[in-house]
């Protein structure tokens, strides 16, 4: 994980890129509320996410690649597969620089 | 039957000026809720404005000590004065500043009957803040260089000895001011001085956030009990105003490292900055409860009264699991004292609501 820069993502947007995305088992120790209130019990920080970024910090709990979480998301959320990819990147690139 | 025997607590730190509270009205209230009626406490301070002096729910007497600067023999006379009149069983003392003393007198306070669960006065040597590389150096502990200072000319000297802005500048029992240049420094140095005395001590800056650690020694290189806290919310002298349990297994280890190298006896508060790869670096450890020691309470990990458990020669009570994720938020509040009460502190030094202190001057 920490070798891989943001630009790796957007050079191949064809390659496994689920290497983008923060250690399940880091995402795994955040306590996640239905309500979008999400704690990280190592750091003591917590943070307020939407709907969307909920869903995608539920999927990135487990061992996963972008085109399941596009996916994913696709059967609950409006947005084209190209749109829903780049939020799903920009997200998991904000998320690695919080929870380490 | 014969009545249940009553504990005897007697407390030291009663001050609680909320940009930096003392520890004492935070540990009687924990030990007031682990033992109810059955914990007599006694609230020891050292000035009549001290609070917790006053604070009948918490404390059941109090008295006024003489300043550690008056020496051993001093605090020891009152302290037997005291013991005459409320015959402590255990004294938790709570102030950075009376800890070289209380562990010098653990022999006599023994000898008159009341317990302590303190380390010796190697060990409380060992974690003094100048010589904290040297026992991390052991410990395996990741430590920013600390130099003493007694000038403050080293301010404008110090890039050619390899320091850089921003550093921190500290007492060397208390205060901690992160200066950004020469002239900030100067200032933080004659501030920490006109406070607190010589020696200041300069510690290399490091880029994190801070973590906290308290627990219980047991004397047999055990961490007993350990709550880990993050600050949300700080005073004007950097205090936790609000704060939440975390869990850190990393932080635990460091923590026991430590108390395994000094050989740690009673309770401590250990202060660790978290870098940017997670790495913990040690920047203070205390011998002592922390203010916000009441948040062990409300995780199931009453320390204070674990303390007084081990310090009576009983098995150490099981805690609950840890249980990150537990916020408090402090406030002050406002106590309303009869005048008859502070006249009693300010002309005799002692106030006791059920023992009457006469002869105890």
């Amino acid at each position: 994980m920490g070798s891989v820069k943001p630009g790796d993502v957007e050079a191949g947007m064809n390659d496994d890129r689920t290497t983008a995305f923060p250690d399940p088992a880091t995402v795994g120790r955040l306590a996640l509320s239905d309500s979008g209130f999400v704690f990280d019990p190592v750091s003591g920080r917590s943070y307020s996410v939407n709907a969307s970024g909920l869903a995608i910090l539920r999927l990135l709990q487990k061992p996963t690649g972008l085109a399941e979480v596009v996916e994913a998301l696709q059967a609950r959320f409006e947005g084209d597969a190209t749109t829903l990819e780049r939020d799903v990147i920009e997200f998991a690139d904000v998320l690695r620089g919080q929870i380490k | 039957m014969m009545p249940e025997p009553r504990l005897t607590v007697a407390v030291t730190g009663m001050n609680a000026v909320p940009e930096n509270p003392g520890p004492g009205i935070a540990v009687a209230r924990c030990l007031r809720e682990a033992y109810g009626p059955h914990v007599r406490i006694v609230g020891l301070g050292y000035d009549a404005l001290d609070p917790g002096l006053y604070l009948g729910e918490y404390c059941d007497s109090a008295y006024m000590l003489s300043y550690p600067s008056g020496g051993s023999d001093a605090m020891l006379a009152r302290l037997a004065e005291i013991h005459t009149a409320e015959r402590i069983d255990l004294l938790i003392p709570c102030l950075d500043a009376e800890l070289p003393q209380m562990v010098g007198a653990v022999p006599r306070l023994a000898a008159m009957g009341i317990r302590t669960l303190l380390p010796d006065a190697q060990a409380l040597a060992r974690r003094t803040k100048d010589r904290l590389p040297e026992l991390c150096a052991i410990a395996d502990v990741a430590c920013p260089e600390i130099k003493p200072i007694t000038s403050p000319t080293f301010f404008r000297t110090c890039r050619a000895e390899g320091w850089s802005y921003p550093m921190v500048i500290k007492g060397p029992f208390y205060d901690a001011r992160i200066v950004r240049s020469a002239e900030e420094g100067a200032a933080a140095f004659n501030a920490i001085v006109a406070e607190w005395g010589l020696p200041v001590l300069a510690q290399r800056f490091v880029a994190g956030e801070e973590y906290n650690l308290t627990g219980v020694a047991d004397g047999h290189e055990q961490l007993l009990g350990e709550v880990m806290m993050k600050k949300r919310a700080l005073t004007t002298k950097g205090k936790a105003w609000a704060g939440v349990t975390i869990f850190d297994e990393g932080l635990a280890d460091a923590a026991r490292r430590l108390v395994k190298t000094l050989r740690w006896k009673g309770p401590l508060e250990v202060e660790m900055m978290r870098d940017a790869a997670g790495r913990y670096h040690l920047i203070e450890i205390n011998p002592r409860f922390p203010s916000w020691i009441y948040l062990s309470q409300g995780v199931g990990r009453n320390l204070p009264a674990l303390l007084a458990e081990i310090a009576l020669g009983r098995p150490a009570p099981a805690v609950a699991e840890p249980r990150p994720g537990t916020m408090f938020i402090r406030y002050a509040v406002e106590t309303i004292v009869p005048l008859g009460d502070f006249e009693k502190m300010i002309m005799g030094g002692a106030l006791s609501r059920h023992i009457d202190p006469e002869g105890v001057r």
